[in-house]
């Protein structure tokens, strides 16, 4: 067992952390969506599928055929992360229009807006199985789809007996600077101020001048894209994608901003990263059978004692 | 195959419409010449979505009725198809025509285990003697039912089969068991690491969940044991994104796994260059780039007449239809004494030599083995004298 842990610690964080950081971004898209109205968004995983694809679109549009590296590689990923973060977002504006809007205007339950996303996430799927995956990539609906390599798997440098990946560094650091950008967005910029103000207090904020619908349209747009970066991320270190991938990861995603306190960006930074780090650390005393069933019990565990979470609910507090 | 025992529920559920589609609307194979002739029944999927895994054997059976009436000879076969969907709810009454309205002599399947399970008592009670190309349930044998055989080996022998090659062709002295959750993939990991301790090899193991995509807990642990080699027991999907993953992480150990994985999508989910060198195996002998000898014979035969290449369980119809063959030939025209003909032959078959046991399964237990090869699937043949390429 020692041994088991002396050997597969720092690798197994390795992995941790680069999951991790992908839980982290999607989970910024249910934490903003809650924060501001109370709504879980259950079709946020489907943006985040949609990004991963957009992203697939744009590496074979650009013919990339071998692993890129240096300025040519960071070029293509910028583009990436701005077509999928546009695309995803663009389609989170959508989803929001679509499925939340309508029941939004005519004062529908909570409950009413649940079964929509759970009815938008279904359909969703089932448009990329049926069409557009056949249609537009020309392959196989519901089988994985191959990304191509777009950068090769070298080790960056070792860290006692773990070796480090460029992948995996790209990973972590494109997910890093994306969501250091977008606390300084929500904490800084007038936008952020609006954000803030409605999820404080949204008649509140109606009063003071600031226009719902435009925050909200916001809200979906920033957690949108931050998923589509999560699908850029996805799809270049997984490189197989298919219409339900955000299935899992979407509820180990929801989780982790749970964990670390739904409607507080950091927390969803935290809990990513954590959830990320405790599957993985879990699965070397359990086997990886395990992994999923020590995450939950770490979430219930942490909600016994702070059921807001480790950071809180703090979307209206953070930094006002 | 054990992949389609899951998705033959689906296609229950699916299929009731098709109850009276195919009944008996078998082609007359051969023509001319006159006296007698004597019905052989196939029985399987031929048009549902499995369909892919059993029009192979029915080409295979129907290539083998065909040569044998285009020599004429004084009693004839006629291959009649029924289209059971895959569905034991379909397969009985279809069963029940074959033999009532039909008077088969014998039948070519049922392809699938659950159908097979459905319709052995009412060929048993009617003594119409069957062999399945296809059906694997270890199950199935434990019947005590007399006039049913098949000619591929059983689920249970996969595990123990890629072991013994592997033990023999790559002598390895520590194993890793790696599998997902699903029934098929835990039974043929738990046969593989029981194997590898029979064989006195160290052996470990690690299972993730099927929906699970991020394998970097299993890749350290496979790191930190430095097994010589891997055998994944699930199907392509996952076992071409974990291939993928131990060859990103460094991990050049020896990649195997059974049937479930044995698709060209392995080669596309891992990556050609991650995917190279792997090595499946089947109790399917599908002659993947064979270029001589009886195999690349029978191919040039297939796909002359077939126009596609053989593909699983092409060579299992064609020896199960030469069976029968053999028994006309050798003067049987009754279903009593073909089942006794049938239950005593020995063929040296496209697929292996075959013979069977008293309760109907194949006497030697082949199971096949392939490896990728310049990005394709290659047979090496069977897995007692395979040699790794």
């Amino acid at each position: 067992m020692f041994n088991d842990l002396t050997q597969q610690f720092l690798p197994s964080t390795i992995g941790g952390l680069t999951i991790g950081a992908i839980y982290a971004l999607v989970a910024l898209g249910y934490t903003m969506v809650y924060g501001v109205l109370r709504l879980i968004n259950f079709a946020h995983s489907e943006i985040f599928m949609i990004g991963s694809y957009a992203s697939l679109f744009v590496i074979i549009s650009v013919g990339v055929t071998a692993p890129l590296t240096g300025i040519a590689l960071l070029g293509l990923l910028i583009l990436l992360i701005v077509v999928s973060a546009a695309v995803a977002g663009g389609s989170a504006i959508l989803l929001e229009v679509v499925a939340y809007r309508p029941l939004r205007r005519r004062g529908a339950p909570r409950l009413a807006a649940l079964i929509s996303a759970i009815g938008a996430s279904l359909f969703l799927q089932e448009l990329f199985a049926l069409f557009i995956i056949p249609d537009v990539f020309g392959r196989p609906g519901r089988i994985d789809t191959a990304v191509p390599r777009i950068v090769d798997r070298d080790v960056l440098f070792t860290i006692g007996n773990a070796q480090v990946r460029t992948d995996q560094v790209i990973v972590l650091l494109a997910a890093v600077i994306v969501m250091i950008l977008l606390d300084q967005l929500v904490a800084r910029t007038r936008i952020g101020r609006g954000i803030r103000a409605t999820a404080q207090d949204p008649e509140a904020a109606v009063l003071m001048g600031v226009n719902i619908d435009t925050i909200v349209r916001l809200t979906f747009l920033l957690g949108g894209a931050m998923a589509g970066v999560a699908g850029v991320l996805y799809a270049m270190e997984f490189e197989n994608l298919r219409f339900n991938i955000g299935f899992i990861l979407g509820i180990k995603a929801f989780t982790a901003a749970v964990l670390g306190g739904i409607g507080n960006i950091r927390g969803a930074l935290l809990g990513g990263i954590a959830l990320g780090l405790i599957e993985n650390w879990g699965a070397i005393f359990f086997g990886s059978q395990w992994k999923d069933v020590i995450a939950f019990v770490i979430l219930v565990v942490v909600l016994l004692f702070r059921p807001t979470g480790i950071l809180g609910e703090s979307l209206q507090k953070a930094r006002a | 195959m054990s992949r389609k025992r899951m998705v033959v529920t689906a296609a229950m559920l699916a299929g009731a419409l098709a109850l009276t589609a195919c009944g008996g609307g078998g082609s007359p194979s051969g023509g001319g010449g006159g006296g007698e002739t004597l019905k052989i029944g196939f029985m399987g999927d031929l048009t549902g979505e499995n369909s892919g895994i059993v029009i192979p054997p029915r080409n295979g059976a129907k290539l083998a009725i065909d040569e044998y009436n285009a020599t004429n000879p004084a009693v004839k076969l006629q291959l009649v198809e029924y289209d059971s969907q895959g569905s034991a709810d379909q397969a009985v009454p279809l069963t029940q025509q074959a033999i009532q309205q039909d008077k088969i002599v014998g039948l070519v399947g049922p392809a699938f285990s659950g159908e097979s399970k459905a319709v052995g008592p009412i060929l048993e009670q009617a003594k119409i003697p069957s062999i399945s190309a296809s059906a694997t349930n270890p199950g199935l044998a434990q019947n005590g039912w007399k006039y049913w055989h098949r000619v591929v080996a059983n689920d249970a022998d996969q595990g123990p089969g890629i072991v013994d090659f592997l033990v023999r062709a790559a002598a390895p002295k520590k194993a890793y068991v790696i599998s997902d959750d699903q029934e098929y993939s835990v039974g043929l990991a738990d046969a593989a690491f029981g194997a590898f301790q029979a064989k006195g090899v160290q052996v470990e193991r690690d299972q993730f969940a099927q929906a699970a995509s991020d394998y970097s807990s299993t890749v350290a642990k496979v790191n930190a044991f430095k097994p010589d080699v891997i055998v994944y027991g699930g199907y392509y999907s996952q076992a071409g994104r974990l291939l993928k993953q131990l060859r990103d992480a460094g991990v050049t150990a020896t990649f195997a796994s059974g049937d479930g994985s044995l698709d060209p999508q392995i080669i596309q989910g891992a990556g050609a260059p991650a995917a190279e060198g792997a090595v499946l195996a089947c109790p399917c002998n599908i002659p993947f780039g064979a270029t001589t000898g009886a195999l690349a014979d029978f191919t040039a035969r297939y796909k002359a007449a077939v126009k596609a290449d053989p593909a699983i369980y092409s060579t299992e119809g064609y020896d199960a239809a030469t069976l029968f063959v053999d028994a006309v030939k050798a003067g049987n025209t009754t279903a009593e004494a073909i089942n006794t003909y049938v239950s005593g032959a020995k063929l040296d078959g496209v697929s292996k030599k075959i013979a069977f046991k008293p309760n109907g399964e194949p006497d030697v237990n082949a199971i096949f083995i392939y490896q990728v090869k310049n990005g394709a699937l290659t047979l090496l043949g069977q897995s007692t004298e395979a040699k790794l390429g």
